[in-house]
């Protein structure tokens, strides 16, 4: 195991325990500022597969603006700051069980399936000019849809969220 | 590196977002959990753009991509749940039950885009409710 694995393993421990305390603690701000921890430990693990324009993507759009979205919507929803009730114990149970289940189903698929595969990590491959030159030449078109979709979602925001007596204002 | 690892990790990870999304009840927290979900999706796109070596970076431009649908998706969600919450006065997903034909008229059931104080439309709901 070199240096590379372990600093992966460390990262993805980290992201595992946080997003754990995401779902199960009962203090709701909590749960979104552990969300943070887990998604920055899940940008640590980006950089340690060498997708350099991705760790910072990560950072900006899931760190820097989803948490701070979530922590607005908390805030708007007067979510209580002390622990709040959880479900009751046997949803609790049925959804541990499904989720051990569907984490178990993954792994040995994923795991009878390569298992044994080495990643051979070559330095550069997800830097700015590589992911820049195959975002514009090969995935011209989904960015563009993309940007079609970001707009359309923009506008939905706005409109579901407006106040009904804005509509009347407006004619 | 070992493939393993980061299939163990989002397989963890998804694995949690899953336990979240059925045990949580604030709405947002549904959200959060799901955003959990699409990160385990993402490390594992990154990491068979690795192993694969894939010179056009398909992995890691589909990661980005999922990346901004899932900032479109929390940006509609939240104003969704917002609009929830205007309308009900709470975001508990176990409040909001009104299309659960076992459930029992007790509360008002209130319709979107009414006053909450408006019981009589909401008492026809309920009986509504009742006969089905």
């Amino acid at each position: 195991m070199n240096g590379v694995e372990v600093a992966f393993v460390l990262f993805g421990a980290l992201a595992v325990m946080a997003g754990a305390l995401a779902v199960t603690t009962s203090r709701v701000v909590h749960a979104a500022l552990w969300l943070a921890v887990s998604l920055a430990a899940v940008a640590g693990c980006f950089l340690m597969l060498a997708a350099e324009v991705l760790v910072w993507v990560q950072i900006l759009i899931y760190v820097g603006a989803v948490v701070v979205l979530v922590l607005f919507a908390l805030m708007l929803t007067r979510a209580p700051s002390g622990p709040s009730p959880g479900a009751p114990a046997g949803r609790v149970l049925g959804a541990g069980i499904v989720a051990g289940l569907t984490a178990i189903v993954l792994l040995a698929i994923q795991l009878a399936t390569f298992g044994d595969e080495r990643i051979e990590l070559t330095g550069g491959g997800g830097g700015a000019e590589d992911i820049g030159g195959g975002l514009f030449s090969n995935w011209v078109l989904p960015f563009e849809a993309l940007s079609v979709l970001l707009l359309a979602a923009l506008v939905g925001a706005i409109a579901l969220t407006r106040r009904r007596s804005d509509v009347g204002d407006g004619g | 590196m070992s493939l393993a690892l980061p299939l163990v990790m989002s397989s963890l990870l998804f694995g949690i977002g899953v336990f979240g999304v059925l045990a949580r009840r604030n709405a947002v927290l549904v959200l959060v959990s799901v955003e959990l979900m699409l990160n385990a999706a993402n490390l594992n796109l990154v990491a068979f753009d690795a192993w694969w070596s894939d010179t056009l970076h398909g992995g890691q431009l589909m990661a980005l991509f999922v990346i901004t649908i899932a900032a479109a998706e929390i940006g509609i969600g939240l104003a969704i749940v917002l609009l929830v919450f205007r309308a009900r006065g709470s975001s508990d997903l176990d409040d909001l039950g009104e299309l659960d034909e076992r459930r029992e008229p007790d509360q008002p059931m209130i319709m979107f885009n009414q006053r909450v104080h408006s019981t009589e439309i909401g008492h026809d709901h309920g009986e509504v409710g009742g006969r089905a």
